[in-house]
């Protein structure tokens, strides 16, 4: 029988986030100087959120330590734009190159460790990371330093236009990250990776290379990490070993938003991200309890609903925001269409 | 040279400590296959402990490792029983955010009630007599007591494994869950008495580290990553191997801060990666990780 197998696609869905994404891009011509830097970090936190969701929740790659590429991605920023003298918009893609560099040889040693030793393993790489950072001294050493006035001007020459460029920096990032990983997702190597989310044994038996998957999916994660690092840090423009490689704002907190949206859903990020902002926005005070809150609703949704928000709403309404579901359709008479998707001919069903 | 010897027998004395933690780190994950993220937290959870009863009571600090065992095996049991039994599944997700959720609670926990306050426990003038070796060489009796309460600890682990009836539980459960419960052995009831095993080896830990160090809430996850490398140097599976490698870490971090003060730690990640490298087994693996 013939048949096609097929992601749909929603145009009212497409529209609305063209949208969304215009009002945002516009933002800075209509909210406030705090808005827009609460949204910037949104921003960052959806991009490295989007990043660890397709690491751990399609690859399979439970990493504490993705601290270590954040921190990695920010040093080498005020490396190359204080020691090399790189502009700032030039030395971000390089941080990132620099940070997928570094993912290959760390990633040959991390995956002789498996499942849950490889987390702790990637930590022990970020401990490793911040305290050759905490050497270094041209960059401050164990405190810290600043980025100089020559380098905050040459980005642009007034404050304002400085915020709303880096706004649009973060947003841009942003918006990248997702649309890369959609596309991804979309293309065969994210039906592959789907499979192996579902079923690595599975995924193995059916002519998967797994290893090499996950390999790649480790080094593209960390160019991405890399560069929200660098931004996020520019966006700062003071760093430290302790901020750069912080297991709690880079690790704990990505996580945490994962999981409340849903884990190994490409929208899962994006609802956690809006949830974790409203409960730091209203709990952020009360300071240490807070912390307890996000782990006491971590626990709780993993142990209740460990797909998350996005999960439940696609379990139980069939609602899904990004479509990557693939149907199948048998009203198709032709394979040509699947051909030039690089599937196989035919199925049997 | 003279100094070099004092250095390296430091060293080998809290290699001692580490294997403690590696242990409980160890037992764990060889009956359940749980990596607890918690571990380090617990193992400072246990010092807080041991300090309430020493206000409490008046006792010297390593006395009141006799209160603090069992209420820590207590908290465990309890753990597994509420906790972590439903959050053992194949994939490795689950246990893992659950065990850094609760690594988080707990942190904040004892930040909140017990405050960022470095502590200290006593345990009167034991802690500055030392035992002369030769002319210039010179063991702590403190260090020294930890570190034969290690290797005692880990004998006891040893025997209680392979020559006892709940070992042998804990071994067949290792082996195969389904066909353990066909034998009649109730899984959670197993997990749970993995787990008190655990803490209470982490109670004995935490008393000892907080004799011989400084401790406040945040130092945890530091000592869940010695003990992870003690294991991963060592081994996985062999109770030995982790002493080995508590050894191993200690003596590397005691030269590197040596070398120089901030390359203490450096140096005891950097040969754990380097024989990740080498010996990705670990030295005396009997299982495959």
């Amino acid at each position: 029988m013939d048949f096609r197998v097929a992601i749909p696609s929603s145009r009212i869905a497409a529209a609305i986030f063209a949208a969304l994404l215009a009002a945002l891009i516009v933002a800075p011509f209509w909210a406030g100087r705090q808005d827009l830097r609460l949204m910037s970090e949104m921003y960052d936190y959806l991009a490295l959120a989007s990043l660890w969701n397709l690491l751990a929740g399609y690859a399979g790659l439970v990493s504490v330590g993705q601290q270590a590429f954040v921190g990695l991605g920010a040093y080498l920023l005020f490396a190359a734009t204080m020691l090399a003298g790189l502009h700032p918009f030039v030395a971000v893609p390089l941080c990132g190159l620099a940070g997928a560099a570094v993912a290959v040889p760390v990633a040959g040693l991390m995956f002789r460790l498996r499942g849950h030793y490889f987390a702790i393993g990637t930590w022990v790489v970020a401990e490793v990371f911040r305290l050759i950072a905490s050497q270094i001294s041209a960059l401050g050493g164990g405190s810290g330093i600043s980025l100089p006035a020559s380098i905050v001007i040459s980005m642009a020459p007034t404050r304002e236009m400085r915020e709303f460029t880096m706004y649009w920096m973060a947003l841009a990032l942003a918006s990248l990250v997702l649309v890369a990983m959609i596309a991804l997702l979309r293309s065969r190597y994210g039906l592959a990776l789907t499979a192996n989310r579902d079923n690595e044994l599975a995924a193995r038996s059916n002519g998967i290379d797994v290893t090499r998957i996950k390999l790649i999916v480790y080094v593209m994660t960390a160019f991405g990490t890399a560069m929200v690092g660098a931004v996020i840090f520019l966006q700062k423009l003071r760093i430290s070993p302790a901020t750069a490689f912080d297991v709690n704002d880079w690790t704990a907190f990505v996580i945490f938003i994962t999981v409340i949206g849903g884990i190994g859903r490409v929208e899962g990020p994006l609802v956690g991200v809006i949830v974790f902002f409203a409960l730091r926005q209203t709990l952020a005070d009360l300071g240490s309890i807070y912390l307890m809150i996000l782990g006491g609703i971590a626990i709780a949704v993993m142990l209740k609903a460990p797909k998350g928000i996005c999960g439940w709403l696609a379990d139980r309404f069939g609602w899904e925001l990004v479509p990557l579901t693939r149907r199948v359709d048998f009203s198709i008479r032709s394979n040509d269409d699947n051909a030039s998707r690089g599937l196989p001919k035919t199925y049997e069903a | 040279m003279i100094d070099w010897i004092n250095i390296i027998i430091q060293g080998v004395l809290v290699g001692g400590l580490y294997a403690m933690f590696a242990a409980g780190l160890s037992l764990i994950f060889g009956v359940m296959r749980l990596v607890n993220i918690a571990h380090g937290d617990l193992i400072v959870l246990a010092a807080y402990v041991s300090l309430i009863v020493c206000d409490t009571l008046g006792i010297n600090a390593l006395a009141s490792i006799v209160v603090v065992v069992p209420v820590m095996a207590v908290i465990g049991y309890g753990l597994q029983r509420v906790l972590l039994n439903r959050a053992l599944s194949d994939d490795v997700l689950s246990p893992l955010l659950i065990t850094f959720g609760l690594s988080i609670i707990i942190q904040n926990g004892l930040l909140e009630f017990a405050t960022a306050d470095s502590r200290r426990l006593q345990a009167g003038a034991i802690e500055i007599e030392s035992i002369p070796l030769g002319t210039d060489v010179a063991i702590g009796t403190l260090p020294l007591i930890q570190f034969v309460v290690a290797v005692g600890v880990i004998a006891g682990l040893q025997y209680l494994l392979y020559y006892t009836a709940i070992g042998r539980a804990f071994r067949a459960t290792s082996d195969d869950q389904q066909v353990a419960q066909l034998m009649g052995l109730d899984n959670r009831h197993v997990f749970a008495l993995a787990m008190a095993l655990s803490l209470a080896v982490v109670a004995v830990a935490g008393v000892l580290l907080a004799v011989r160090t400084n401790f406040d809430p945040s130092i945890g996850p530091a000592r869940l990553i010695f003990g992870f490398e003690a294991v991963i140097i060592g081994g996985l599976g062999s109770l030995w191997g982790t002493l080995v490698g508590g050894v191993i870490l200690g003596v590397a971090q005691a030269i590197g801060a040596q070398i120089d003060p901030g390359w203490q730690l450096l140096a005891g990640h950097l040969v754990f990666l380097g024989i990740l490298a080498v010996r990705p087994e670990g030295l005396f693996s009997k299982v495959q990780g």
